[in-house]
């Protein structure tokens, strides 16, 4: 079924990202009903929907830690819908947790180490890595950028919940993403830190497309330009960010949900 | 200070050059080096009881309970399997090897009988830690005790390979360049290389790739996952290193007592080290080394100690259950831990590392 022909075929399509039909199901509840979404390489997406309306269960299967009930997602042209979640990370899909998964035993540097790692070859290398390891320096660098290099060498379990959040972000972006899945990075943070993640994500090269999930409509539409509206587990409406925020019954849905 | 901060940060190679470099914890510890010398000057301090009874003894259980620390400290994955992965390979070295039945034993040379036995005790450990990634927690520890169990009943009735509850005995020792390697100088020296090798090997290994993934894995395997890490081929690793290191101990336990036999892979001894790694203490390599010093010292005199103030002897179990109960309930990190907190104590308010974030 799946020959290398047709997968061959399907390169050049041009889709960063491709689902379709995709359904996920828990026994009898559907989290997920025939979604079918396209994200061009480069564009960057919020997901906007009530608690509830499937978006962190998207994910999930975007990056295989729950596999589709049905349905296919193709990354850059290459059916993936089959592939356990580190064969979709090898190959460029990123993401981050609503709840940040750390490793709180370990270091800051050490963290991100392994993010850089786990990406490239030697994960399995026996011999401690030396003074001039080019995954140590992307690891500082990278460290750096995330604004954390005056704490890494804490471990993650004394971190305050800002530094853990942008931790969060610092391990999606180890290597060389092609494509990023964000849920909610705004989290918890104060107003400060969200302009810092703001100017994270505008300031990320423009190859690396993303999707955000993201209730803070002021973060979440300064930076898309495209707009994937989720109610009940399908997708209820797509759009430009403008066009979105003066829909009707978008603003019924969403307010409505935020208000109860 | 922020300006001082940011000007460190632009200067890269300063940045690489400050970082603090990763050498053995040990170096600059007196006491290590105390130690470490007292280990090797051994053999003129202590009569030859001492030097295997206690020594060797400590060192190859400490070994196998090491094992049990590297899959249990760094992975998360508590393993009840080691010591028949020792009793294993003891029982392939005695198989492949030389001994008094020579109706079962091969009569191989020892330098071919031993990394025989290494292989397939190593492809043993491998295969359970196959069956036992499939899941998590206390079903680790059921599928681990089980295949322990297994091992053990299927040696008492097995008679072709494993001879049934006899078991093996007489089984040959190495005599080569002249020295006989089972008198009690030359084979405490190869106990303690041995351990020596698997402590440095370990306590390596947690920072290298490997060891930091697998500490990874024990905090997050889901992340993990989401790292590119194949985290269930990394646990099977982890189980074929530390199946390695309880085999290479194996092979020095048949050699220490010359036999082996059911009793030695029982289910209560696959307990004991547990209860040594636990009451040493799983975050350090040298944790079940300490256990095991305190098992084995326990194991020798309790006996006479509870005789004298009018007990059974053979309740040293007792002894050491109430040591473990202690432990577990005041330092969840075993006697390192108690000693950690204790160094912790001794040093000013100001030099404590996080103080006053604990808060936080």
């Amino acid at each position: 079924m799946d020959s290398v022909a047709q997968r061959l075929s399907a390169v050049g399509a041009g889709a960063a990202l491709e689902l379709r039909g995709v359904t996920r199901l828990f026994g009898a509840l559907a989290a997920l009903t025939d979604v079918t979404i396209t994200v061009r390489p480069g564009e960057r997406r919020a997901v906007l929907g009530s608690n509830g309306a499937g978006k962190t269960t998207l994910f999930n299967c975007i990056t295989g830690d729950f596999p589709p009930s049905s349905g296919t997602i193709r990354f850059f042209g290459e059916d993936v819908t089959h592939f356990p979640p580190y064969e979709r990370i090898r190959r460029g899909l990123r993401r981050t947790y609503q709840i940040s998964a750390l490793f709180p035993g370990l270091t800051v540097q050490d963290n991100v180490y392994l993010a850089c790692r786990g990406v490239s070859r030697g994960r399995f290398s026996f011999l401690r890595p030396g003074q001039n390891d080019a995954l140590m320096h992307a690891a500082d660098n990278l460290v750096q950028a995330v604004h954390l290099s005056a704490v890494k060498d804490q471990r993650v379990a004394e971190l305050a919940h800002g530094q853990q959040r942008q931790l969060e972000i610092a391990l999606a972006l180890a290597g060389a993403p092609r494509f990023v899945l964000f849920d909610e990075p705004a989290a918890g943070l104060s107003p400060t830190e969200r302009a810092e993640l703001i100017e994270i994500l505008t300031s990320l090269p423009a190859h690396i497309g993303y999707i955000i999930i993201e209730h803070d409509m002021d973060v979440a539409l300064r930076v898309v330009e495209s707009v994937t509206m989720m109610h009940n587990g399908r997708v209820f409406k797509e759009g430009l960010p403008e066009e979105i925020q003066s829909d009707p019954q978008v603003q019924e849905l969403y307010l409505g949900g935020g208000h109860e | 200070m922020s300006l001082a901060h940011d000007a460190h940060v632009a200067v890269r190679p300063t940045a690489v050059a400050q970082r603090p470099t990763r050498t053995w914890p040990e170096v600059n510890n007196p006491a290590a080096w105390i130690v470490a010398v007292i280990l090797l000057i051994m053999p003129l301090i202590a009569s030859g009881f001492f030097l295997i009874e206690i020594f060797a003894s400590t060192l190859i259980l400490g070994t196998i309970a090491l094992s049990l620390m590297f899959l249990a400290g760094y992975g998360g994955m508590v393993s009840l399997m080691q010591l028949t992965i020792a009793g294993f390979s003891a029982y392939m070295v005695a198989v492949f090897g030389v001994s008094g039945n020579a109706n079962i034993s091969l009569g191989w040379p020892w330098w071919l009988a031993v990394p025989m036995a290494l292989a397939l005790a190593t492809a043993f450990g491998t295969l359970g830690g196959a069956l036992a990634v499939r899941t998590e927690g206390i079903y680790t520890i059921m599928i681990t005790l089980a295949i322990g169990a297994a091992f053990y009943y299927f040696t008492n009735q097995n008679w072709a390979i494993f001879n049934g509850h006899t078991g093996i005995n007489t089984v040959a020792t190495p005599h080569f360049w002249g020295v006989n390697w089972r008198a009690d100088i030359p084979f405490y020296y190869i106990v303690l290389a041995v351990a020596a090798l698997c402590y440095f090997a370990v306590e390596y290994l947690s920072r290298a790739p490997f060891g930091l993934a697998l500490q990874g894995v024990r905090d997050n395997p889901r992340r993990m996952a989401a790292l590119g890490f194949n985290v269930n081929a990394h646990r099977v690793a982890a189980y074929a290193f530390a199946s390695f290191v309880a085999a290479l101990a194996g092979v020095l336990q048949v050699w220490n007592y010359r036999q082996i036999s059911p009793g030695s892979v029982s289910v209560g001894a696959c307990i004991d080290v547990l209860i040594i790694a636990v009451v040493g203490g799983i975050t350090r390599p040298i944790g079940p080394f300490i256990g095991a010093l305190i098992f084995v010292l326990l194991r020798t005199f309790a006996l006479d100690f509870l005789v004298r103030i009018g007990l059974d002897g053979n309740r040293f179990r007792l002894l050491i259950g109430l040591g473990f109960l202690a432990i577990v309930f005041w330092s969840s990190d075993g006697v390192i831990g108690l000693w950690q907190r204790w160094r912790q104590r001794q040093r000013p308010r100001t030099d404590r590392p996080g103080g006053g974030r604990g808060h936080g």
